[in-house]
């Protein structure tokens, strides 16, 4: 079918294919669509050649132009992963993943949205250090959600001072929590600072990094309970205890307070002197920090 | 006149795109600057430093907002969560007007992130001015449609790409982002004249201008936005002028940005154009 006998509807669907095929390992656009035809044929349908340019070529910009650019915000947000798997097993992964998950979000902030979740499916693309790569994944997609999350009202110290056992909260919208498998803050901190970095509106540039996977001396696999949060407009990791991850994860999922202490404290050895003294050190924390806020109206309502 | 129905009668002067490697100048110098564009999708998020750092900027300049994926040509029905999200940057900018691109990108649901030209066809000039007119009256503030530079022409289209702007505008009843660069940049890939198109556009709608550089390859020019204005796009601005009257003009330097001063200087170079009385004087006082 010709361009001139095609819907814009087909034309854009034709069109879009093609672009978002992705490339040779030189960076061209492939000979043969994902059916089996000739991507000669198909330009030549939809594109007009000019003295320059064979209507293959000319397609063949725009199919660079997005693959340049998908990867090139792709390795913005996940610098880390990056330079822990190197340059060509990130990209490897980066066109795996887009190619099943091209962008259904009219900003590029969103690109990454399911990768980790991607990647822990996929432990092909990522080779031993696996189980390290989606951590990673998982802290650089909390720095993109933290950096830019809404921030509500926290409560007042008076506000919290009168919350009883069955007092229902919602913690900070930037406030992203992360069980890991490995201290894979301390990796993504210790690699950002050797990077020149330089924010971008809803990410990271990332200036030149090794291609080959970076040296990680003394990482051992070992949990981590890690919190993405945002203070003056900065990202920062904080470290939790288990039950004091576990106690802030009931809390975000609308259980009562005292439910989500009993969650937080079920398999603490900690006595009940300790688990006191642990309480009013959180709470003047997350006070301090403006964690807590009140729930929406529909969770207290679902609560009753 | 100053202005017209498509800008909100609004004489803006000269602005330049408000970029992230010169806040601190801009914080620290305060420089005086007609206006500021942003890209409004780098501030369509709920929170932190960069709606904190517009809404610093909007303390003390005007900013107009342009877009870069409502494409206006696609198929596809617009996200409701974009338009939303729009209309709530709208209210918080305060922007008389607002452009975005006369480009497709999005099929399905699925995004290229790409503007991608649109065949010149009857069906697109129906559905496209149907869309411009459907987001222009959501948003009830004036909308620009901006013609893109281009690498690929279809085999379907039925008329040149001002003939297309010149139809779409007019059914949507919506104004012109021109932008000069991006017509030279055309005009080299597709091999027409520049200035035949500059003629064509209905001057009366011109809402904004924008200027820019490119890079050159040995077969294709990119629009690339990382070069000064080249003196051929600087005479496609002259005739612009020429024939829209003083219009709101804004430099793009998007890529390998320069000092915040060289950037506003560069930009500062179409006063030349737009009060020339003023220019001589300045350089025969010296």
């Amino acid at each position: 079918m010709s361009a001139g006998t095609m819907s814009l509807e087909q034309v854009q669907r034709a069109m879009a294919a093609a672009v978002m095929q992705p490339l040779t390992e030189d960076e061209q656009m492939r000979s043969t669509a994902a059916d089996g035809r000739s991507m000669a044929a198909i330009a030549e349908s939809l594109i007009a050649p000019n003295s320059r340019l064979s209507s293959f070529e000319r397609l063949e910009i725009y199919n660079r132009q997005y693959w340049f650019r998908v990867l090139g915000a792709l390795a913005e947000d996940f610098s880390a992963l990056r330079a822990v798997v190197g340059a060509r097993a990130f990209e490897a992964i980066s066109v795996a993943y887009l190619t099943e998950h091209p962008s259904r979000s009219f900003t590029l902030r969103n690109l990454g949205s399911k990768l980790p979740e991607w990647l822990a499916q996929h432990p092909q693309m990522a080779g031993r250090r696996h189980r390290l790569a989606v951590d990673i994944a998982r802290v650089e997609w909390a720095f993109v959600e933290a950096f830019d999350g809404a921030e509500h009202d926290p409560l007042t110290a008076e506000q919290i001072a009168t919350l009883d056992g069955g007092s229902r909260l919602a913690l900070q919208p930037h406030l992203r929590l992360l069980a890991l498998e490995y201290p894979a803050d301390e990796v993504v901190r210790g690699l950002h600072a050797g990077e020149k970095r330089q924010a971008s509106e809803a990410g990271i540039a990332s200036e030149e990094i090794e291609e080959a996977p970076a040296a990680l001396p003394g990482i051992r696999r070992r949990p981590a309970w890690v919190a993405a949060h945002r203070v003056e407009h900065a990202v920062y990791y904080k470290r939790l205890r288990r039950e004091e991850f576990v106690t802030l994860r009931c809390l975000s999922e609308g259980k009562p307070l005292a439910d989500a202490i009993a969650a937080g404290f079920a398999e603490s050895r900690l006595n009940e002197v300790q688990t006191a003294r642990c309480l009013r050190a959180w709470f003047a924390n997350w006070a301090e920090l403006g964690w807590l806020c009140a729930p929406e109206l529909e969770l207290l309502m679902e609560g009753m | 006149m100053a202005g017209n129905r498509f800008n909100a009668y609004q004489d803006h002067g000269v602005g330049i795109g408000l970029r992230i490697p010169h806040y601190a100048h801009i914080f620290a110098r305060k420089p005086v600057v007609d206006w500021f564009e942003i890209i409004s999708e780098n501030f369509m998020i709920d929170g932190g430093r960069p709606l904190a750092m517009l809404d610093r900027i909007l303390e003390q300049y005007r900013v107009v907002q342009h877009g870069v994926s409502m494409y206006f040509g696609s198929v596809t029905p617009p996200d409701p969560e974009h338009l939303r999200r729009l209309k709530q940057l709208v209210r918080r900018t305060g922007t008389p007007w607002l452009s975005d691109h006369l480009c497709w990108g999005s099929v399905d649901g699925t995004y290229t992130h790409d503007l991608l030209p649109l065949p010149y066809t009857w069906e697109a000039v129906e559905r496209t001015a149907e869309r411009v007119r459907m987001v222009q009256d959501y948003l009830e503030i004036p909308v620009a449609v901006e013609n893109v530079s281009s690498y690929a022409a279809f085999t379907s289209s039925q008329m040149t790409e001002w003939e297309f702007l010149t139809e779409v505008v007019e059914r949507a009843d919506c104004g012109i982002l021109l932008d000069v660069n991006n017509i030279y940049v055309s005009a080299m890939n597709h091999e027409f004249d520049a200035m035949e198109y500059v003629n064509a556009v209905p001057a009366h709608r011109v809402a904004q201008i924008h200027i820019a550089g490119h890079s050159k390859y040995e077969k294709y020019i990119l629009d690339t936005h990382d070069h000064p204005v080249i003196d051929p796009v600087w005479d496609l601005y002259a005739r612009a002028i020429e024939r829209c009257g003083p219009t709101p003009t804004l430099l793009e330097w998007d890529d390998r940005i320069p000092s915040f001063d060289e950037v506003h200087a560069e930009a500062k170079k179409a006063e030349r154009y737009l009060h020339p009385q003023a220019a001589t004087l300045t350089e025969a006082v010296g």
